[in-house]
């Protein structure tokens, strides 16, 4: 009546308007990283593969092109797509575990099962989280193979 | 949208009466998928990938290509669903339907592609090289 009390209607289904939960988060994320799968990482695969099958020559310019070009004189354009592609692949491989375990997530939800708020919110936290464990502990271990 | 009358169906309007069944095959490529593509990702952390003999061996045995031609399968039907969604979603007028032609391109060119790529893999004659199959 003063004017003062907080607003208990139901507020607007803008994302601007919102208070942003792991929820909403991993909502957002299943999209995301599921179109970051279906367009960059279906591409890469079959371009991986057609390397592979194309001979040994191509699938050195392949690696060339996204991972290392071992070239002393190694172009510009090389260069940033060596960077680039390590940036992909670990992108990819985020996208790859997030969309897993939002997608294990959502086959439980199906059931009717993880609605109730607290449990909800934990499962989406523990999606994002895992999410992005995976994907470290993944390139630690690519790493260590590596040296 | 229209009411899914008789009249609103033939416009075009209202349910199309394929909403379960995109649920379902979305579900069960995922199940497909969890195997499948967790098969490559393992494959691919094990797997020496600067080396094409080793690779191409790998991808030449029997077992694999036929893993990875289902995995092709499941992948880009999965993901046409996936996109399909996203399309209806975020694109309107004319231009979603031009939209979801080309994702439909994309889904079967690119499915075909990459079981036409394994067949090339698994079925060439065996070049040469030391410990070869």
């Amino acid at each position: 009546m003063a004017g003062n009390e907080p607003n208990t209607r139901p507020r607007a289904p803008h994302l601007q308007v919102y208070k942003w939960g792991p929820a909403m988060a991993v909502s957002i994320l299943h999209r995301a990283s599921g179109d970051g799968l279906a367009i960059v990482g279906a591409g890469l695969f079959l371009w991986w593969l057609g390397a592979i099958a194309a001979g040994p020559d191509a699938y050195a310019a392949f690696v060339a092109c996204i991972w290392h070009d071992p070239n002393p004189e190694i172009s510009l354009f090389h260069q940033i797509t060596n960077i680039l592609g390590k940036v992909v692949l670990v992108g990819l491989t985020w996208a790859f575990f997030q969309h897993l375990f939002s997608g294990l997530r959502h086959l439980v939800l199906d059931t009717g099962a993880g609605y109730e708020l607290k449990s909800n919110k934990l499962w989406s936290t523990v999606v994002i989280a895992a999410g992005v464990f995976a994907t470290a502990a993944t390139w630690l271990y690519i790493l260590a193979e590596a040296l | 949208m229209g009411d899914g009358s008789h009249l609103g169906k033939v416009r075009g309007l209202g349910s199309s009466g394929h909403g379960s069944h995109h649920w379902l095959q979305q579900r069960l490529t995922a199940l497909g998928n969890i195997l499948l593509v967790g098969f490559l990702f393992v494959s691919l952390i094990r797997l020496p990938l600067g080396d094409h003999g080793a690779v191409l061996r790998w991808a030449s045995n029997p077992m694999v290509a036929l893993a990875l031609i289902l995995m092709v399968v499941s992948v880009f039907w999965h993901l046409r669903l996936g996109l399909q969604v996203l399309l209806e979603d975020y694109v309107h007028g004319p231009m979603r339907l031009l939209a979801l032609v080309l994702l439909n391109f994309y889904a079967i060119g690119g499915a075909a592609y990459g079981i036409f790529t394994i067949a090339r893999i698994a079925l060439a004659p065996v070049v040469a090289g030391p410990g070869g199959m």
